[in-house]
C-alpha cells in the first residue's frame, strides 16, 4: 500500500497525471477518493475491502478534465475499463490504471492487452450471496420469477442509484432524462417501473461485467445487479464470451456484420 | 400536555383498538432484510430491535407519485375532478422516531410557504402520529446537533418511553394524541414519576447550527462543494430517504381525450431537475447539486422558512452508495 500512495504521489508531483482515483477509508468502510495532490495520495488504501467500481468516474468530463489521469482498479474495475475501451470511451493515452495484485506487488496498466492478459487469470465467479439468490429463483417457474421481481421492483422509487453507480451508464442523456418525448413515466408506479428496470436491463446485455455496482447501490436493497449477471451468463456461451471478459470484436447485440449469415431468422 | 404509564398488556390492547376503530396503522416492519413503515393489523408484525428505517415517513403526507387532478376532454368542453382532501383515510403511523416526527414542520413549511398545499394538508390534517423515544442510535444519528433530541416531541401525537417492564411512560401532546387515547383511555394509568431521559440514548451534540450557518452564509463559492462532491455519482437515495427533502416534479399522464396531473418525488441532486427547456442548466455540475441540497436545508429554509431542513436522522449517510456522509461534511464545514 505505501508503494502505491508513493508512486501515486510521484505521478502526480512530477505532472505524469492531474488526478489519481482511488479509495480512502470512509465512515464506516472504504470510499472513492479523488488525489489531486501527493498530500491526498498519502489517504490512499487499497484492499479487499474496496468494493467501488472507480470505473464509473472515469468517463465524467468534469470530474477527469482533458489531461492524463490515474485510477487504482480492483478486478471488477479493470473488467469495466476493459468495456469502455471496447466502446471507445476512453483512450489509452489518457489513462494509466495502478493495481496491486495478490502477492502485494504494485502493477500499472495501460493498455486493453496489458489489462486483458492480467483479468484473464481470474474466473468470474458467483459470490455466495449471487448464487444464493440466482439459485432460488433458477429454481422457479416462469410466473413465479415475474412475481419475485414484480414484488422487488415495487420498492424502486427511482433515485437511479443502480444507473449512476454503473460504469457503463455513461450516456449524456439517459432514456429516463429524455422527456421530449417522456419514454417511460418517471414516477414510481408498478408499469413505471418495470419499464425503467427492464430498459435498463436491455441495455446492458452482452455488456455488463458483473461488477454488481448497482445492487451494493441501491437503497432499497433490490438485487437488481442480478438482471445483467445472469443475462451475461446466459448469453456468453452463445456467443463465445468468457463471462466478464470483454472482447475486442464489440458487443454481441450493438455489432452488425455483412457477412452475418444470420441462420438463425427462417 | 399528561403523562400517564401504559402496561405492556395496556400496549397491546390500546394498539388493537386503533386498528379496530378502523384508521390506517402503519408501522415500521422487518421484511426483505430491510425495516420499512408498512401497514399493520397486528402488533406482532411491529419491528424491534433496530435504529432506523431505510425510508422515512414522509410518503406519508407527501406520497411518491400523487394526483393533483384529472381531466377529461368531451365536444370541446374539460370536466375537471379535483383532489378532494375527504378521500385521504385517517391514519396512525405507530413507532415513528422523533427525527421523523420533527421533519413534518419542515416538510408542511415547505409546502405551505406561499399558499397553503391543500393535499399535504390534507395528509397531516388526517395522520396521527404515535412516536417512540430512541433508545439507540448509531454513528450516522446526529438529532441533537439539529435541535432535535432521542425524546423530542415536535411532530408527535403522543410519545411513548419504553421501559424495562415492558410498558412505558406516555406522553400525550396533541388533542389528535387524546383522540386516541379515549379510544381505549383504561388503559393509561397515573404517571408514576419515571424519568423519562434515564430511558433515552445518549447523543452528544457534533456541530452547532448557528456556527455552520454563519460559515455557509459565506460560502457559497468555497472550494468546499467540489472537494466534497467529487465522489458523488449524482443518484437521488439521499433525497428520497429524507424526512424532509420536499423536491417534486409535476407530470402529465393524458391517454387520449382523459388525463391526470401528477405530483412526484424528484431530487435537486439530478441534473434534469434544474435543465431549462432552452438547454441552459444553471446547475449543471454535480458541485452545485450538493451545494444546493447544504445550503437549502442549512441555510435557505433557517433564513426563509425559520426551521431547519435537517433532522439529523442520519438515513442519507446511510444510504448513499459513496458514503457521501452529511455529519461529516457539516462537521467539517463548521470547523473550517
Amino acid at each position: 500500500m505505501e508503494k502505491l500512495r508513493e508512486r501515486a504521489a510521484a505521478i502526480l508531483a512530477d505532472g505524469t497525471v492531474s488526478l489519481v482515483i482511488g479509495y480512502e477509508e470512509g465512515t464506516k468502510r472504504p470510499r472513492p477518493l479523488f488525489c489531486h495532490d501527493g498530500e491526498s495520495a498519502r489517504k490512499l488504501i487499497f484492499d479487499s475491502r474496496c468494493f467501488h467500481n472507480l470505473a464509473v468516474y472515469l468517463t465524467k468530463k468534469e470530474l477527469v478534465g482533458n489531461g492524463r489521469f490515474a485510477v487504482t482498479a480492483t478486478i471488477s474495475t479493470l473488467r469495466s475499463i476493459m468495456q469502455l475501451y471496447v466502446e471507445n470511451q476512453l483512450s489509452e493515452d489518457k489513462l494509466l490504471i495502478l493495481t496491486v495484485d495478490l502477492s502485494g506487488t504494485l502493477r500499472e496498466f495501460v493498455t486493453f492487452d496489458e489489462i486483458s492478459a492480467y483479468v484473464e487469470q481470474f474466473e468470474l465467479k458467483r459470490s455466495e450471496r449471487e448464487q444464493a439468490i440466482l439459485t432460488r429463483i433458477e429454481g422457479m417457474t416462469r410466473e413465479e420469477r415475474w412475481n419475485f421481481w414484480q414484488e422487488e421492483m415495487s420498492h424502486c422509487f427511482k433515485c437511479y442509484a443502480c444507473r449512476s453507480a454503473c460504469p457503463l451508464c455513461y450516456c449524456t442523456k439517459c432514456v429516463v432524462e429524455v422527456n421530449r418525448p417522456q419514454w417511460i413515466n418517471p414516477w414510481p408506479a408498478p408499469v413505471a417501473n418495470m419499464e425503467w428496470h427492464i430498459n435498463r436491463a436491455m441495455h446492458m446485455v452482452g455488456r455488463c461485467t458483473a461488477c454488481g455496482a448497482c445492487g451494493d447501490a441501491c437503497p432499497v436493497g433490490i438485487p437488481i445487479d442480478l438482471i445483467t449477471r445472469k443475462m451475461m451468463e446466459d448469453m456468453a456461451p452463445e456467443f463465445g464470451y468468457i463471462p466478464g471478459l470483454p472482447v475486442k470484436k464489440g458487443n454481441a447485440l450493438s455489432t452488425w456484420k455483412l457477412d452475418d449469415r444470420e441462420q438463425f431468422i427462417r | 400536555m399528561e403523562t400517564k404509564y401504559i402496561s405492556k398488556s395496556g400496549i397491546e390492547q390500546w394498539f388493537k383498538s386503533i386498528v379496530d376503530s378502523g384508521k390506517r396503522v402503519y408501522a415500521p416492519v422487518n421484511s426483505r432484510d430491510q425495516i420499512e413503515f408498512k401497514r399493520v393489523k397486528n402488533l406482532s408484525e411491529v419491528a424491534d430491535e433496530y435504529v432506523q428505517t431505510t425510508q422515512s415517513i414522509k410518503a406519508s403526507v407527501y406520497p411518491k407519485a400523487e394526483v393533483l387532478f384529472s381531466y377529461e376532454k368531451e365536444h370541446g368542453k374539460v370536466h375537471l375532478t379535483d383532489f378532494n382532501p375527504d378521500s385521504i383515510p385517517e391514519t396512525v403511523l405507530w413507532k415513528v422516531h422523533p427525527c421523523d416526527a420533527a421533519g413534518f414542520k419542515p416538510l408542511s413549511a415547505i409546502f405551505n410557504w406561499d399558499s397553503p398545499d391543500k393535499l399535504h394538508n390534507a395528509h397531516v390534517q388526517k395522520t396521527s402520529v404515535i412516536s417512540f423515544s430512541c433508545a439507540m442510535a448509531d454513528e450516522s444519528c446526529f438529532c441533537t446537533s439539529v435541535n432535535g433530541s432521542p425524546g423530542n416531541l415536535a411532530g408527535s401525537d403522543i410519545q411513548l418511553t419504553m421501559l424495562p417492564d415492558g410498558g412505558a411512560i406516555a406522553e400525550i401532546v396533541t388533542p389528535k394524541g387524546e383522540a386516541l387515547v379515549a379510544l381505549s383511555p383504561t388503559v393509561f394509568e397515573a404517571d408514576k414519576g419515571e424519568d423519562k431521559t434515564k430511558y433515552l440514548v445518549d447523543l452528544p451534540a457534533r456541530f452547532s447550527l448557528e456556527e455552520v450557518n454563519a460559515k455557509l452564509n459565506k460560502a457559497f463559492n468555497s472550494t468546499v462543494w467540489k472537494e466534497q462532491s467529487e465522489r458523488c455519482i449524482g443518484c437521488g437515495a439521499c433525497a428520497f430517504v429524507c424526512p424532509t427533502c420536499a423536491c417534486f416534479d409535476i407530470q402529465e399522464d393524458v391517454h387520449g381525450s382523459t388525463g391526470r396531473r401528477i405530483r412526484c418525488w424528484d431530487a435537486c441532486g439530478f441534473g434534469l431537475f434544474t435543465l431549462h427547456t432552452s438547454g441552459h442548466n444553471p446547475r449543471e455540475h454535480q458541485s452545485q447539486r450538493w451545494r444546493q441540497r447544504l445550503l437549502h436545508k442549512f441555510s435557505y429554509m433557517p433564513a426563509r422558512l425559520n426551521v431547519v431542513g435537517c433532522t439529523g436522522c442520519g438515513r442519507c449517510s446511510r444510504a448513499c452508495p459513496v458514503d457521501m456522509n452529511i455529519l461529516e461534511h457539516i462537521t467539517s464545514i463548521a470547523e473550517q
